[in-house]
């Protein structure tokens, strides 16, 4: 374990002197071509991002498999709504969760007594406060900018659970949904682990999502490459940071389907480009909360109405962030 | 043995399946294999993270993906 972390933190240090060295002084490609900076930044920020996932991923899984949606359920089951929708946002950041699951999820909560707006509140907090997004974030823009996006992820996810509860949503959701019965006997994947397990487990994870991110990774980091080594900074300037930048930056969000390590490059470089912050915020946010194949997969239990007031609450929450954090930075 | 993978058919449930037909194949256990994608069913199990392992009407795995040398210790402690 110690080995492995000191071979990472050597990888990680040296990272920009060895590309620097390959890419400058052994290929011979100029620093300040739009060739040489942006081949550069590809195979520079690549391994930074690879490194800085590997790493992100294996702790906080390890954290994580103190946890589960079992024992999330079980501390959330009789709460009332208002502190339970601030009670499940919080546990949605730390619970492990796939949005793979997020229809037996959905049930399970609501067949163990969960309100339904308490149960929304998880489900919106879950994708949106990403633990790789705000170790990505904490890593390239600092601690202000992190707590910003965690702070406003959180509250969208209270109020906008909170909202739909009060709402009287029940009537859109499948009849089904509230006849299922549990039957089994819960198991806690959390308990009944050793130390190995759970290292084994930590492995297993970032193979796994390495293994569906990389795609993602490459196109956001060449995407990023190519803006970095060739647009300009005045077309930013000029066309990217009016108002309209924040519902164009939502609205390309919502179909676009990523996650938070592939939107990261983007966000990096054009924010160098000289973008506002809050627009890159509610895009990332919008790309990672708002995902169209785990809306499919909801359809399965909520009706249209109740999938689309969901996508607009919760969009028009990313909308404000993106709006308050223009103003305010 | 009678064994069946929970989940909604997402590329873990196909993994979780592979390293199950990977380890019986090892073991030599002759199996059924039913693949369960419905939810109400799958939560009826008293599982939420899917995907899991039932192996004779017992969840003994829920929530991810191992390796055949651990699916190989729970079909042979079953």
């Amino acid at each position: 374990m110690l080995a492995a972390a000191a071979v990472w933190w050597a990888l990680y240090h040296w990272n920009r002197p060895f590309w620097d060295w390959a890419m400058y002084d052994s290929i011979g490609l100029a620093p300040d071509s739009h060739w040489g900076s942006g081949v550069h930044f590809f195979f520079y920020d690549v391994s930074k991002i690879i490194l800085l996932l590997s790493g992100v991923i294996f702790v906080v899984t390890v954290l994580r498999s103190f946890m589960s949606v079992e024992r999330t359920r079980a501390l959330l089951g009789g709460r009332r709504e208002g502190v339970g929708n601030a009670a499940a946002a919080g546990l949605g950041v730390v619970t492990p969760f796939c949005s793979c699951s997020a229809v037996p999820v959905f049930m399970g909560f609501v067949a163990a007594g969960v309100p339904l707006g308490v149960t929304l509140s998880f489900l919106i907090a879950s994708p949106m406060v990403n633990e790789v997004a705000i170790v990505l974030l904490f890593g390239l823009f600092g601690w202000k900018i992190t707590a910003l996006y965690i702070g406003s992820g959180l509250l969208i996810a209270t109020v906008g659970g909170a909202v739909l509860g009060r709402m009287g949503v029940e009537r859109w959701v499948e009849p089904f949904v509230f006849e299922t019965k549990l039957r089994g006997k819960t198991i806690d994947p959390s308990l009944g682990m050793s130390w190995d397990d759970r290292l084994q487990m930590a492995r297993e994870e970032v193979a796994s999502i390495l293994k569906k991110v990389w795609p993602y990774v490459l196109v956001g980091i060449g995407v990023g490459a190519g803006i970095h080594g060739w647009a300009p900074e005045a077309w930013f300037a000029e066309h990217a940071t009016g108002a309209w930048g924040v519902p164009i930056a939502v609205g390309l969000g919502i179909p676009l389907y990523s996650n938070a390590a592939g939107v990261m490059p983007l966000v990096e470089v054009l924010h160098a480009k000289g973008m506002p912050m809050g627009t890159l915020l509610a895009f990332m946010m919008s790309v990672v909360a708002l995902s169209l194949p785990e809306l499919i997969l909801l359809r399965r239990i909520l009706k249209p109405q109740l999938i689309a007031t969901y996508v607009g609450v919760v969009a028009t929450g990313i909308l404000a962030t993106g709006f308050l954090f223009n103003a305010v930075i | 043995m009678d064994i069946k993978i929970l989940g909604s058919g997402c590329t873990n449930c196909q993994n979780l399946e592979r390293v199950t037909r990977a380890a019986l194949a090892e073991l030599g256990i002759e199996a059924t294999l039913d693949k369960v994608t419905d939810p109400s069913e799958i939560v009826s199990w008293g599982v939420m993270s899917t995907p899991a392992l039932v192996v004779d009407e017992v969840v003994v795995l829920s929530g991810r993906v191992p390796d055949v040398a651990t699916v190989k210790h729970l079909l042979t402690a079953h």
